[in-house]
């Protein structure tokens, strides 16, 4: 009777499931009491209440507002935005570097594939921390010192403390505006047939009529409006400069290294994405009297991307988790936040669980928008 | 890239069932037959490898003042360097036995699972700047880059200065030492903040031309350099703070690694005491009676120690200032061995 318990496959899958569920929990709940228990006699104290003490550490730049009176919460939510940042700049940059990479290692002249070809095998295998490290030291030590800064368009600064350009400095009421603007412009674009009829000149130039019309619109809005719009030139003020746009050196080696390096790897991606297309769709496309680029475009790239998209999921994964280098070149995304927060704070095990959680979010997201648009371009097969 | 061997720190807390907290630091010392201690990734007079790869520093002597107090042999050391982040928790977690490693004493690193010993080194946070700036004051520094380290008592310090000056410094913040250093001297910052010492001990072991930099203090407020130890074992706390005191206590009773032999037959019951010639002190802490007789014979008196390491003995040629002894209008105080 016990052995026909035990033949049971039902009974058998069940129960293994069961003992593994039980010990996967029975091994959690150790690991917890476990610490709770040294923590405990180590009198290190445990719990989240710190995040609201105030963080009285400086980030040395940050693409959300942040002061060293905030608290320890802002400065992770600092860190997070300067994470996402350069995640999906990088992202970003690295694909649009990575697709004309790709597609110039398909190129039939020579050059420009052998080209593509030594720079895809060199970036590759170089580690991207030397990249980083590289690119960082080139920007500390090839360029000139502030007041001996490259000046090479009124306004523009080059130099070790970082690339300068002026800024436009738009008030609550300029912004929208050119949000207006902008959302008037792609409207009209949108139903240029209706608005304008058809035959007559703006027809045949329509970017024009859209231009003319939305110039007016915005001239006539900011003479009765008169929004603030102040140009702000960066110029030098004791030590530093002050005013304008900055890029900082720790800044431009991220971005340097981390789109250089990815974009090899997205590069292969692409270019073999294509290669797995049948050599039939270009004779077809060519058949059919399309162009190369035609065929390239409207054809071998939608099949490509079915190819191409699920290893490029795991290397955005890559870029993002990635960014985490950034503390070697000083630049304070949120690793380095953590860093910091754990020694002034000595919370090591809350910031270590909360870097995970943020990462683990960043990454399922990336994952699940990256499924989605799979699922999109996915071949709809006739049921 | 540090962050990872945190990770490995928290997770180790989380492993390590009974290990760390089974029985007194000292057995366990005993048993592995040196003390293991956490050292700078390379701060000249405080610790860092010589050229033999032999550990040298005020710090790295602290800490084989134990050594001999336990084991009557300076060398039964281990160190393992650390960088300013890594360090505590390095310590929480019994990776390392006592950490003397430039570290200031503070409330919040007090209350938070470690306990100060006696300080070692009192001092200014400083700026180090190029004397080409002209800037000789903090109030000078208006709009500078400041390259700061993570990890370290000094990236609050950079703001509190600029906040209440009103001096909207730049910081720029590394995660290690050296990079921190080499973006200073680059010129990628105006001014490099950290203990006055380590500065000094920077300029005159990494610039080209030390003569060409200037320190100055960042506020008026002075730091406490104390050797820490975990909580939870009040024993190990004892010994290492009385093997500190025994070299303050030398340099008080003129007790020097020279004279100690001659010292035995001195009169003064003080120093007998001290040596262990009158016995009791050693057995109260767990020790040979002889212990402080042994760390004097083997590394000298505070003063010696800071002399040879940080002051005209050494490159650094840092002047006592506030660390002389109370007797010589300093701070620091010998507390008295009965």
């Amino acid at each position: 009777m016990f052995s026909a318990v035990l033949d049971n496959r039902r009974f058998r899958s069940w129960s293994g499931q069961i003992l593994l569920l039980g010990g996967f929990a029975a091994l959690l709940l150790w690991l917890v009491n476990n610490t709770v228990t040294n923590l405990d006699a180590r009198g290190i104290r445990v719990g989240f209440d710190f995040l609201w003490r105030p963080a009285n550490f400086p980030i040395s730049e940050s693409v959300l507002p942040y002061n060293p009176s905030d608290n320890f919460l802002w400065a992770y939510v600092t860190g997070v935005g300067n994470t996402l940042a350069i995640s999906v700049l990088a992202i970003f940059l690295s694909t649009a570097l990575g697709l004309l990479v790709g597609l110039a290692r398909r190129s039939k002249h020579p050059l420009t594939s052998g080209v593509a070809g030594v720079f895809v095998t060199t970036m590759r295998n170089m580690p991207l921390i030397v990249h980083l490290l590289f690119w960082y030291a080139l920007a500390t030590t090839a360029l000139p010192a502030p007041r001996e800064a490259y000046n090479p368009l009124p306004g523009v600064f080059l130099s070790l403390r970082g690339f300068y350009i002026p800024a436009l400095e738009l008030d609550a009421l300029a912004w929208a505006m050119l949000c207006l603007v902008i959302v008037v412009t792609w409207g009209a674009w949108r139903l240029r047939h209706h608005l304008f009829g058809s035959g007559r000149w703006h027809e045949r130039h329509p970017v024009l009529a859209l231009l003319g019309l939305t110039a007016a619109v915005a001239l006539g809005a900011a003479l009765l409006l008169r929004p603030g719009a102040v140009v702000s030139f960066p110029e030098i003020r004791g030590f530093n400069f002050t005013g304008g746009l900055r890029l900082s050196p720790e800044f431009a080696a991220l971005m340097l290294g981390l789109v250089i390096y990815t974009s090899a790897f997205i590069g292969e991606i692409i270019r073999g994405g294509i290669d797995a297309v049948a050599i039939g769709q270009w004779e077809a496309g060519r058949a059919i009297g399309l162009s190369e680029r035609h065929t390239l475009t409207k054809i071998i790239i939608p099949q490509a991307l079915r190819i191409i998209i699920p290893p490029m999921t795991s290397q955005y994964l890559s870029t993002v988790k990635n960014t985490t280098l950034a503390l070697a070149v000083g630049y304070p995304e949120l690793g380095l936040v953590v860093g910091t927060v754990i020694n002034q704070t000595g919370q090591a095990i809350e910031s270590m669980a909360l870097l995970l959680g943020i990462f683990l979010s960043i990454s399922i997201a990336v994952s699940l928008f990256m499924n989605w648009y799979n699922a999109h371009v996915a071949l709809v097969e006739a049921r | 890239m540090m962050n990872w061997k945190l990770g490995i720190a928290a997770l180790a807390t989380a492993l390590s069932a009974t290990a760390a907290t089974a029985g007194p630091t000292l057995d366990k010392v005993k048993e592995r037959g040196r003390i293991v201690c956490g050292a700078s990734q390379g701060t000249v007079g405080f610790g860092s490898p010589d050229d033999k790869g032999y550990w040298t520093g005020l710090d790295v002597e602290t800490c084989r003042a134990v050594a001999v107090a336990i084991f009557g042999d300076k060398d039964k050391v281990e160190f393992v360097p650390l960088s300013g982040q890594q360090r505590i928790p390095a310590l929480q977690t019994g990776e390392i036995d006592i950490l003397p490693r430039t570290l200031t004493w503070t409330l919040q690193r007090d209350a938070n699972g470690i306990n100060f010993t006696t300080p070692t080194y009192y001092e200014f946070t400083g700026f180090m700047v190029s004397k080409a700036s002209g800037v000789t004051k903090v109030e000078e520094m208006t709009g500078a880059s400041v390259c700061v380290q993570t990890g370290s008592t000094t990236e609050v310090v950079v703001n509190d200065v600029s906040t209440k000056l009103n001096l909207q410094l730049n910081p720029v913040v590394f995660d290690n030492v050296a990079a921190t250093r080499q973006a200073f001297f680059s010129g990628r910052c105006d001014a490099l903040i950290t203990d006055a010492a380590a500065l000094a001990s920077v300029r005159a072991t990494q610039s080209d031309n030390p003569d060409d930099y200037v320190i100055f203090p960042a506020t008026k407020y002075m730091d406490a350099l104390t050797p820490a130890v975990r909580h939870g074992d009040d024993n190990w706390m004892d010994i290492v703070n009385w093997s500190i005191q025994a070299l303050l206590n030398a340099e008080l009773y003129g007790i020097t690694q020279a004279n100690i032999d001659e010292m035995m037959t001195s009169d003064d019951p003080r120093v007998k005491r001290f040596l262990g010639v009158e016995p009791g002190n050693g057995k109260a802490l767990g020790l040979g009676d002889e212990f402080a007789y042994n760390i004097v014979k083997q590394l000298g008196n505070y003063g010696e120690i800071f002399d040879r390491n940080l002051g005209a003995g050494s490159a650094l040629k840092i002047e006592r200032g506030p660390n002389r002894l109370f007797s010589d209008g300093g701070l620091m105080f010998p507390m008295a061995f009965q």
